[in-house]
């Protein structure tokens, strides 16, 4: 008898038998990205929610187009857009109940007007102010958040909150394929998993983070993928697919509505534009992929789909246009006045109170205000 | 002194039960961390609270640090008061970029619409022999970021004071608790009212006339002790317990300097960028001519802090105190 089968006669009681806890196939999202538009599926769809999606979309292009617009006349101090994505933008505003919260992040302001908040007031931020405009509560849009994927968990924690209050609502977070890297997405799926939190995790895969494309980003079959290793489900849709993504969103919803937990959603798509207004796309991106993504286009797709079942007709498009013009001329005006700013407001809302320390800064500042000093080389 | 019958309980008694009444008191208190549920935290602080509440209010959450501050900001902007526990000041850091970008700034970047009533209770300081990561002075970092108040009580009264004050705050507060101090005994009387004592006010722990020491957490007790033997230099010391870094209170430390013209300042963090830089500046800032002397800091040193059987010559001790005291320009009285 050998040494290692002396050892194995006296080899404890192995322990019970490993099972996975949860069993991963219904998990795994499709090999495809889910599609309604040029498929059979889209003879299903709903006259109404196609027409409206159509009017949200060629409205959102406009803010686009707008927005970025006022970067050149030096309204805006910065602009991310999300041309090219304004499907998945509209469909997560347009998923969710008036209770429920979206979690935007910087470049979602699309979406957080699309739910309903003033443009002016939901480009606060980007326009070089110190607050982030709208209140919070009264659309319920969390604020802005330019730190990668860090709102997540507060998407995650807001949600669990009101399910121990037992408050019927679901939080939609927002994130970019680059912010999947980050420590604070796993984090807040994980948590989100254990807790069961009604939460729907919404991926914008639009290929690049700034200049690094998602190659460089992640090894994983996709970033649905991901989902599983959390316990929740993972979705793939077309994310130029308005009807598609409204689809799988809406699901996805109704699912975490009903008590099943959080779902990831991964919607691919293309950032059309540059990163930001600063930033120089040609350094990383031929113009020929460019032009690939715009032959792609969710306006053309969901037109080409209303058109063929010969639900959208010239004077609806004129309406859709007028509609968005309007849009962009009111935006454009009010973006031209300037802000009323209060630097002594500054120092107003750091603490519940100010402390002492504030207070005799805030001093400070008056005094050279009424003194009628400007900072040296300060920029206006 | 009362007459009301008052036993010896320690500092981690006093927080638990501030946790408790906090919690019996409002349905939105909410205490979450690593391992605060069943076992009842490694320092056995929130010791009954899962199973006086349930563990839907004092929940053990995955191990992650940054995920527990974040989904404890998703749960205050719901309108709860998460308390949350870092398991020791070292393990805190995953959570950093919550607390600098989120936890301080929310109120202010939502033009007070969104303020965030949570406190984040942190044990911190060294003195009890743990290993590397588990003895830091993490105060400095708080107290750089605007938007935080950072507490720290000293003695068991005030555990129980200031945490329950700092999670009645609307503001989110940074809570040290100083490790070393867990066990310490004291008279206390929970059922005092008086006992939870307003965040931002210092307090003259030991009155005397020859110099200020200015302290706080676990260097408190040092420098009681160090005020006794000073007295047989012919220092009669002063000992100023801060109890809160942000805000300060200048008003009671420059009012005790003031006094006796002369001030050390006491802490365990390392004294490059540490607190006694800002304490000693603040305080030549306004009380420069009742000073007889440079304002001196005893700090740790500045290192990463060195192992367990090594810590006793890094932090700040009675004779160390001493010797700043002796170089405090006596001569020029003489």
């Amino acid at each position: 008898m050998t040494v290692m089968e002396q050892r194995g006669a006296y080899r404890p009681t192995p322990p019970p038998a490993w099972q996975p806890r949860t069993d991963p196939a219904p998990l795994l999202p499709d090999a495809e990205p889910y599609r309604v538009l040029g498929t059979e599926a889209a003879a299903g769809a709903d006259p109404e929610l196609l027409r409206r999606l159509h009017a949200e979309l060629v409205k959102g292009r406009r803010y686009n187009a707008q927005a970025t617009a006022l970067t050149k006349q030096g309204r805006l101090a910065v602009y991310p857009s999300s041309t090219g994505q304004e499907a998945c933008e509209v469909a997560a505003a347009l998923v969710l109940e008036q209770q429920d919260w979206l979690f935007p992040s910087y470049r979602d302001t699309l979406a957080v007007v699309a739910r309903g908040v003033d443009p002016v007031e939901a480009l606060t931020l980007l326009r070089g102010d110190w607050h982030t405009g709208y209140d919070p509560h009264e659309h319920r849009v969390a604020p802005l958040s330019t730190p990668l994927a860090t709102q997540l968990p507060h998407a995650v924690g807001l949600a669990h909150a009101a399910r121990l209050k037992g408050d019927d609502v679901v939080a939609l977070a927002m994130v970019g394929d680059g912010g999947t890297s980050e420590g604070d997405f796993h984090e807040a799926l994980n948590f989100a998993a254990v807790w069961q939190a009604p939460v729907v995790f919404l991926v914008q895969n639009n290929g690049f983070a700034i200049s690094v494309p998602l190659a460089k980003q992640t090894a994983a079959p996709s970033l649905a993928h991901k989902a599983v290793g959390y316990g929740m489900p993972g979705r793939l849709v077309d994310g130029n697919d308005a009807v598609a993504v409204h689809e799988v969103l809406a699901d996805a919803v109704r699912h975490a509505r009903a008590g099943g937990g959080p779902t990831l959603v991964e919607a691919i798509t293309y950032r059309v534009e540059a990163h930001t207004n600063a930033d120089d796309a040609t350094r990383y991106r031929g113009d020929s992929e460019v032009e690939t993504w715009k032959r792609h286009d969710p306006i053309a797709l969901l037109e080409r789909e209303l058109t063929g079942r010969g639900l959208l007709d010239d004077d609806a498009v004129e309406t859709a246009r007028r509609d968005a013009e309007a849009m962009a001329a009111d935006l454009r005006a009010r973006m031209n006045q300037d802000p009323a700013l209060d630097p002594m407001e500054l120092f107003a809302h750091v603490y519940a109170e100010p402390t002492p320390q504030l207070l005799e800064q805030r001093e400070q500042l008056r005094a050279e205000l009424a003194a009628g000093d400007e900072p040296e080389g300060a920029q206006r | 002194m009362t007459t009301v019958a008052v036993k010896p309980a320690t500092m981690a008694q006093a927080l638990t039960r501030a946790m408790r009444d906090a919690m019996a008191a409002d349905p939105s208190v909410h205490v979450m961390g690593e391992d605060v549920g069943t076992l009842g935290g490694v320092f056995r602080i929130t010791d009954g609270l899962a199973k006086e509440f349930g563990e839907d209010r004092c929940t053990d959450t995955p191990l992650a640090e940054a995920g527990i501050l974040g989904t404890a900001v998703g749960m205050a902007m719901y309108g709860m008061r998460p308390v949350v526990e870092m398991q020791f000041d070292a393990f805190a850091y995953p959570a950093f970029e919550q607390l600098l970008s989120h936890v301080a700034k929310t109120r202010n970047r939502t033009r007070g619409k969104m303020p965030l009533p949570l406190t984040i209770r942190v044990p911190y300081g060294g003195g009890i022999g743990g290993v590397e990561h588990h003895s830091d002075s993490s105060e400095a970092y708080y107290m750089a970021t605007p938007g935080l108040h950072v507490v720290t009580p000293a003695t068991v009264a005030d555990a129980y004071g200031l945490l329950r004050a700092s999670i009645a705050s609307d503001d989110p507060v940074v809570f040290l608790e100083p490790k070393r101090l867990y066990w310490s005994k004291d008279s206390w009387n929970p059922d005092d009212p008086t006992s939870v004592e307003p965040i931002g006010r210092a307090v003259v722990r030991r009155s005397g006339r020859s110099a200020t020491l200015i302290t706080y957490g676990p260097s408190v007790p040092v420098c009681m002790e160090a005020a006794e033997a000073a007295r047989a230099e012919g220092w009669d010391l002063e000992v100023v317990d801060l109890r809160s870094l942000v805000p300060f209170d200048d008003e009671t430390v420059c009012a005790s300097v003031r006094r006796t013209g002369r001030a050390v300042v006491v802490h365990e963090s390392g004294g490059f960028g540490g607190p006694g830089g800002e304490i000693a500046a603040r305080v030549t800032e306004r009380c420069f001519h009742h000073l007889e002397a440079p304002v001196l800091r005893v700090a740790g040193f500045d290192l990463p802090y060195p192992p367990p059987m090594l810590e006793r010559h890094h932090l700040p001790g009675v004779d160390r105190i001493l010797d700043a005291v002796g170089r405090l320009q006596w001569e020029a009285e003489s």
